[in-house]
C-alpha cells in the first residue's frame, strides 16, 4: 500500500480552482519530487495534503486512511509535517524555541532537539538566537529541523532552494539525506529542476493545476520535462 | 510635595488601569481580537461576585475563588462556540460579534439587576492608610491592586516565556497558518486564551468593584480605559501596559488637581497627545500591525 495515494484531488481558492484531478501516488521510504512552473499548483498540492485546503476525504489517502477533511494540525499528528515556502520561521521565537513548536505533536520517532543539532551542528552553536538573525540557509535548516522535530512518516519541503546561495543549496540537499536515510518519505516541491531530479527517485510536473508528466528520474528525457513543464 | 504626592497617587491608580487593560492586551496580541465586551466582562465579573458574596456570605476577594473559574469557563466557551467562527475574515466580524455580546450583558444585567449602583464591601483595607517618609499618606487598598497588578503581568510573563504553552501562544501570535501546519491547535489555543484573559479580567472587575460604584452601563468607560492603558504602553508590551496604566493615572491625577472637573479629561488628552507624538505606543513590540 502506498504511503500517500490522492485520488483525482481537486482544490480551489474561493472559487478559482488551482488543482484539477491530480494523481500522485507515494510510497514509503520513497523520495518523490513535484516540479513545474510558477503557479503550476505545486505549493497548492501540498498544502491540500497538509490540510490546508479543504478537499473531500478520500481525495487524499495517508497510509489507506482518507485525510482529506482532516485539519493541518490533525494532519501533523497523523505524521505528515511541512517545511514551509519561505521557510516561515517564528520571527519572536528563538531557533530553539522555533524547533520545540515543531514537536508541539509530541509524535514518537528517532527525531528530537539532540538529532536536530546533531544534523546541523551551527543551528545548536545559534539556538538561543532570535530566528531572524540566522542566514537564509541557516533559516531553512531551522524549518527542517522544526518539520522533524514532529517526527513524520512524510515530510513535505516547499521549494528548499528559494533563495539561497548554490553551495547552501547543496548543503541542505545532502542533509536532507541523512533525513531519507531514516526511513522517512519525502515529497520535494521544486522549481530548480536539476536539484530536485538529482534528490528523487521520481517526479511529477505539474502544469497549470494539472498532471502533466510524470516518470521516473533515471534516464528522463530532457526535452518531454521541458515540453511538460512549459506546455509545449 | 504636593506634587511627589499626586504623582504617587496617580501611579497607584494606574495599577486598576493596568489590570482592565491586560486580558484585552492578550486577546489582541493573541488572536488579533478587539474585544468590544471586555469593559463589560469586568462589570459581569463585579455582578458575578457580588452575586457570591451575598449567596455566600464571602468576602469579595475571598469571592474571586469562585468568579475566577466562572470567568475562565465563559472565555473558553465564549471563543470556542462563537467567537472561533468570526475568525479568518478580517477584524470586523469579531468586532460585531463582541459588540453585540457588550450590547447582551449590558441589558441582561439591567434585567437581572436594575439599573441601581453597586458596590462590594472589602471591610477595613478599603480605607486603612500607611504614610511614608515626606508626609505622604498611601491608601493599602490602591496599594494591594498595584501590586496585584505586576504580580499578574509577572506571572503571564513566566506563562509566556518560559512554558509551551506559552511558546505556543507566541507562535500563534506570529503566524497562525504556519503554528496550525506545525501541529497547534489554534482554536482550542485561542480558547484557552481567551480563558485565561478572562482570569484577569474577573481579578480586575472584583478589585475594582471594592474601589469604585458599578452598574450595569459602566463597561463601556472600563474599555477605552483599558484601550488607553494598551496603546500608550505600546501593543504586544505587558510591561509596557503597567506604564500606560501609570500614566494614565498619573495624568488624570494631575488633571484632578488642577480641577476636579478634568480628573478623566486629562487622561483622555494624555492618551491622544501620546498618540501624536508616538503613534505606536511608549514601547511597541508587535511590529506587523
Amino acid at each position: 500500500m502506498s504511503l500517500l495515494q490522492t485520488n483525482n484531488l481537486s482544490a480551489f481558492y474561493g472559487d478559482f480552482q488551482a488543482l484539477f484531478d491530480i494523481n500522485v501516488t507515494v510510497q514509503q521510504g520513497e523520495t518523490v519530487a513535484i516540479i513545474g512552473a510558477n503557479g503550476a499548483g505545486k505549493t497548492t498540492f501540498l498544502r491540500a495534503v497538509a490540510g490546508a485546503l479543504p478537499t473531500a476525504p478520500a481525495m487524499v489517502l495517508f497510509d489507506g486512511q482518507p485525510i482529506g477533511h482532516q485539519t493541518p494540525h490533525e494532519v501533523v499528528r497523523l505524521g505528515i509535517a511541512m517545511v514551509p515556502e519561505g521557510r516561515r520561521l517564528f520571527p519572536s521565537l528563538s531557533v530553539e524555541e522555533n524547533l520545540l513548536i515543531g514537536g508541539h505533536s509530541e509524535r514518537k520517532g528517532p527525531w528530537n532537539l539532540k538529532r536536530v543539532y546533531e544534523l546541523f551542528p551551527r543551528l545548536g552553536e545559534l539556538r538561543h538566537l532570535p530566528a531572524p538573525a540566522l542566514s537564509g540557509g541557516q533559516q531553512q535548516m531551522a524549518a527542517i529541523g522544526r518539520a522533524l522535530m514532529a517526527n513524520p512518516r512524510l515530510l513535505l519541503c516547499d521549494e528548499l532552494s528559494l533563495g539561497l546561495a548554490p553551495v547552501v543549496i547543496r548543503d541542505i540537499y545532502q542533509c536532507l539525506g541523512a533525513v531519507t536515510a531514516e526511513g522517512t518519505t519525502v515529497v520535494l516541491v521544486e522549481q530548480d529542476i536539476n536539484r530536485a531530479l538529482d534528490a528523487s527517485a521520481r517526479f511529477y510536473c505539474f502544469q497549470e493545476g494539472r498532471l502533466a508528466l510524470s516518470a521516473p528520474t533515471k534516464n528522463f528525457d530532457r526535452a518531454a520535462i521541458t515540453a511538460a513543464y512549459f506546455g509545449l | 510635595m504636593e506634587w511627589l504626592n499626586i504623582i504617587i497617587q496617580g501611579s497607584l491608580l494606574g495599577g486598576i488601569y493596568a489590570l482592565f487593560a491586560i486580558g484585552l492586551s492578550m486577546s489582541f496580541g493573541i488572536m488579533r481580537l478587539v474585544n468590544i465586551a471586555h469593559g463589560d466582562f469586568i462589570v459581569l465579573s463585579a455582578y458575578v461576585a457580588l452575586v457570591v458574596t451575598q449567596g455566600t456570605g464571602l468576602d469579595p476577594i475571598s469571592s474571586l475563588v469562585v468568579v475566577v473559574p466562572v470567568m475562565f469557563v465563559l472565555g473558553y466557551a465564549i471563543q470556542r462556540g462563537l467567537l472561533n467562527h468570526t475568525l479568518g475574515g478580517g477584524l470586523l466580524p469579531p468586532l460585531l460579534v463582541t459588540f453585540g455580546i457588550s450590547v447582551i450583558i449590558q441589558n441582561g444585567l439591567l434585567q437581572g439587576f436594575g439599573a441601581y449602583t453597586q458596590r462590594l464591601h472589602e471591610g477595613g483595607i478599603e480605607t486603612a492608610s500607611v504614610r511614608i517618609p515626606g508626609g505622604i499618606s498611601i491608601g493599602v487598598y490602591p496599594l494591594v491592586v498595584f501590586a496585584v497588578a505586576v504580580f499578574a503581568i509577572a506571572s503571564l510573563q513566566l506563562l509566556f516565556y518560559r512554558t509551551g504553552l506559552g511558546r505556543a501562544f507566541r507562535a500563534v501570535s506570529d503566524d497562525a497558518d504556519t503554528a496550525e501546519l506545525m501541529g497547534i491547535d489554534n482554536r482550542k489555543l485561542y480558547a484557552l486564551a481567551l480563558g485565561i484573559a478572562m482570569i484577569f479580567t474577573a481579578i480586575a472587575g472584583v478589585l475594582f468593584a471594592i474601589r469604585t460604584i458599578f452598574d450595569p452601563a459602566a463597561g463601556p468607560i472600563r474599555l477605552i480605559l483599558a484601550f488607553e492603558a494598551v496603546i500608550i504602553g505600546g501593543l504586544g508590551n505587558m510591561w509596557g501596559t503597567l506604564i500606560g496604566g501609570v500614566v494614565l493615572g498619573v495624568a488624570q491625577a494631575v488633571g484632578a488637581a488642577l480641577s476636579p472637573t478634568w480628573q478623566i479629561l486629562a487622561g483622555h488628552i494624555a492618551f491622544l497627545v501620546i498618540l501624536i507624538v508616538r503613534p505606536s505606543g511608549l514601547f511597541p513590540r508587535t511590529k506587523d500591525l
